[in-house]
């Protein structure tokens, strides 16, 4: 099967039978981060780059480009707070999303 | 050349998986649908199947192995009755959404309760609306023809739905009839290999099955599986076309008993349909004018195909051997007089809610219908449209 995205503007004609999903790891291609009630904020001078965010975060959403986090992916993030909780420095800010 | 045997019901269709040969059978036991694995183990046991038998320990488990099966790309079947269908309800509506064509020997019965084990049709009735494909039929040799003819339907391409193989329990599933049966080879070059488009076990082409499906798709999935359950009816008819080349056994839609010239008419479904027809014979040789229409296709329902069938008629006995309990008709009824809605207006139709828990259905009951019929295709009056017929007042 050609990997097919399903997104929502996909018709019921050319929608894969039963929602069979093509392709491996193309979660990433669905957007959960509009679930988002609360929003990380990322304050960039606390942050000493310990990286114990990373792997707390459950959708994968703190990206690491060579050895350093970066932004958060909002695409993906749905502002659950474990990275906040996570942080010795105080470098997360959870903020309510507007 | 075909095998002439005289088999039951149960017997016939296990003999049918046995040609066949599926790839996975999940089931447990249930009466009257017992003998089905229980015919079919033996076939395992014996090595006369390459099938992987899973004895699961209920019918919940065995839809869901039957899913899991059929998904991994395995020609999948089961069966079972009443009680049985009724606890694989859940995963009834995920086989069918998830478009997956395993065939399902549904050996009705009536569904508890109070319990009891004997015939009507409230089990299947009940599961009208799962997204199966129902094939009904009135004898042995019906539900062996029908078993053999399910797979393909399900199968194809255009279709890609589970299929229920219908039958009365106890008065076919376990009465001995005369028997046609296919040579092994004949019914192997028929059904084929089972090739699905996708399926879990194809590495090359990796899917998921089953996911979440949220509001911006689920609707769409449910309007692509109403245009397979339409798609059906074409399929259905092409495999019966080429099932009858191969034994000159005609199957349609639904089956016209002496409705050519027919003023009063009687819908029924399964094994009542052979006393229906002896009436009916008895009514003609005294010049009245009766016919019947036994449903063989219940999902998807034949509308237009029954509305001119039925249109000719001046009143129509419509006779459930289940109730919906809507206090207005019983499943077949509401059906037949919604498809006659605005297509055929003015012919009187009536409803018998009949045999219900295997009460037996005698001749005596049929031709009192048909009298009712009589009566108000003269007068033009409907005294009762929704009624019991057989039960003590």
């Amino acid at each position: 099967m050609n990997k097919k995205i399903l997104d929502p503007a996909v018709t019921w004609k050319e929608i894969t039978p039963g929602g069979t999903i093509s392709d491996a790891g193309n979660a990433h291609e669905f957007k959960t981060g509009d679930w988002r009630s609360d929003r990380p904020v990322w304050l960039s001078d606390k942050c000493k780059q310990c990286l114990l965010c990373v792997p707390v975060c459950p959708d994968s959403s703190i990206l690491v480009v060579d050895g350093k986090r970066t932004d958060f992916d909002f695409d993906h993030c749905k502002g659950c707070g474990i990275c906040a909780k996570a942080c010795p420095f105080g470098a997360i800010e959870m903020k309510e999303e507007e | 050349m075909a095998i002439r045997d005289r088999l039951s019901g149960n017997e016939a269709v296990a003999v049918a998986m046995r040609q066949i040969n599926p790839d996975v059978v999940a089931a447990f036991p249930i009466t009257p649908s017992t003998e089905v694995p229980q015919y079919f183990s033996a076939f395992v046991a014996n090595g006369k199947v390459d099938t992987e038998f899973v004895p699961v320990e209920s019918e919940h488990s065995a839809m869901s192995a039957c899913i899991g099966a059929e998904a991994a790309g395995a020609r999948t079947m089961t069966a079972t009755s009443a009680n049985g269908l009724a606890l694989m309800w859940e995963m009834l509506y995920i086989a069918a959404s998830s478009r997956l064509p395993i065939v399902l020997a549904a050996v009705n019965r009536a569904l508890s309760g109070p319990i009891n084990i004997n015939n009507d049709h409230s089990d299947t009735m009940g599961a009208r609306d799962s997204g199966w494909i129902q094939l009904y039929g009135e004898t042995n040799q019906e539900a062996y023809d029908n078993m053999l003819m399910a797979v393909r339907i399900a199968e194809h391409p255009d279709v890609m739905l589970p299929v229920m193989n219908c039958f009365d329990g106890f008065i076919t599933s376990h009465a001995v009839e005369n028997i046609e049966l296919l040579e092994d080879d004949a019914v192997k070059a028929f059904v084929g290999d089972y090739k699905p488009e996708h399926c879990l076990m194809d590495q090359d082409c990796p899917i998921a099955v089953g996911p979440l499906d949220t509001v911006a798709h689920y609707f769409e999935h449910k309007r692509q599986q109403a245009e397979a359950m339409k798609n059906a009816k074409k399929i259905i008819l092409e495999v019966s076309a080429e099932f009858e080349k191969l034994t000159g056994r005609k199957y349609g839609l639904f089956e016209e008993y002496k409705m050519e010239d027919a003023e009063i008419a009687m819908v029924v479904i399964n094994s009542t349909a052979g006393t229906a027809k002896f009436v009916i014979d008895g009514l003609r040789d005294k010049g009245v004018k009766a016919g019947l229409v036994k449903i063989r296709v219940f999902r998807p329902f034949p509308v237009d195909e029954l509305v001119a069938a039925l249109s000719k008629v001046k009143a129509i006995a419509v006779m459930d051997k289940a109730d919906s309990f809507n206090a207005a008709g019983g499943p077949l009824f509401t059906d037949i007089t919604s498809a006659l809605y605005g297509r055929a207006d003015g012919i009187k139709v009536v409803n018998y809610i009949y045999g219900l828990g295997g009460r037996d259905v005698k001749t005596d009951d049929l031709a009192f219908v048909f009298d009712e019929l009589q009566e108000i295709a003269k007068t033009g009056k409907v005294k009762s449209v929704y009624n019991y017929l057989g039960v003590r007042e």
